[in-house]
């Protein structure tokens, strides 16, 4: 059986996968008719969203539009540590 | 209107403190090459760039500069946690901690603050793309200085992936360029500023 990643392993496929949709989104902006870059951003941004979902479930929000995906009764954005802090992203 | 993400772009851990590498540092958070100087160029400029794709990137790149300045705060909050007031003193931090203990604000290495000089808007989009292309050589360079000076691979890393998006922000701004001036007369680019001769006849064809 597959084990399920952990925070870091998921942080860091969250980054692998935004930052190829901040690099081809900028492709794109300058490209935008190239279809082969169209479809690798729709695949990579559909990958995204759906980490950041499945991040915000496990462990707390890293954006607004998932904090209703982290099942908690209380608000987790304050919480979890900053990006800057040791713990954090 | 902008969104937060609670992470950085590329992540930053490091170890060990070393507040005279944050001194160097700092200045791409508000030197005159910096990342915060790049972030309000762009942001300023496309309010008036008459072309879509261009006010597209202006406006994408200038939202990854905001990225990029939280990672250099991040490097120098890193470097400078928990100093004692003998690591200050022997580190010759102490010049920049009277001031502002160990909080974060904009300067150059040398001291001098962030200002607004350090960038242009000038409304023809000939003119600001050429500025936008050299600010991105300017930060490639500073990046490279920096790289000479720093050792630890903790510090290293992202300061190279830093120094690559300079080089690919380059490229996407001479694409714009080249978009741009397949716009205008292939004669005489300058005949006429597209941001300001448009509705008007300015007598200078």
């Amino acid at each position: 059986m597959n084990k399920q990643p952990g925070k870091k392993e998921r942080l860091n496929y969250i980054n692998q996968v935004s930052f190829v949709v901040d690099d081809v989104k900028l492709y794109l902006d300058t490209h935008p008719c190239d279809k082969e870059a169209l479809s690798y951003f729709q695949e990579y941004s559909r990958l995204r969203n759906q980490a950041l979902k499945e991040y915000a479930s496990y462990y707390g929000p890293l954006t607004v539009d998932t904090a209703d995906s982290s099942c908690s009764d209380r608000w987790n954005w304050v919480n979890d540590p900053w990006p800057w802090q040791e713990g954090g992203c | 209107m902008w969104n937060y993400e609670k992470r950085l772009q590329y992540p930053i851990k490091i170890t060990q403190t070393n507040p005279k590498i944050a001194q160097i540092i700092i200045s791409q958070f508000g030197g005159p090459d910096g990342e915060l100087a790049a972030s309000m160029r762009y942001l300023s400029q496309r309010y008036t760039m008459p072309y879509k794709e261009v006010t597209g990137i202006l406006t994408d790149i200038g939202t990854e500069e905001l990225a990029h300045m939280e990672m250099i705060c991040a490097i120098v909050y890193q470097l400078t946690k928990d100093l004692t007031p003998e690591e200050i003193e022997k580190s010759g931090f102490g010049t920049y901690y009277v001031d502002h203990t160990l909080a974060l604000w904009p300067q150059a290495a040398s001291g001098a603050p962030w200002t607004a000089t350090y960038f242009q808007s000038k409304g023809d989009p000939i003119t600001d793309l050429h500025e936008d292309m050299a600010a991105e050589q300017k930060a490639r360079t500073t990046y490279d200085n920096i790289l000479r000076l720093v050792k630890d691979p903790e510090i290293c890393e992202p300061i190279r992936f830093l120094r690559e998006r300079e080089i690919v922000h380059y490229q996407r701004f001479g694409e714009s360029l080249r978009i741009v001036q397949e716009k205008l007369d292939s004669k005489n680019f300058y005949a006429i500023n597209p941001e300001f001769d448009t509705h008007q006849d300015c007598g200078c064809r």
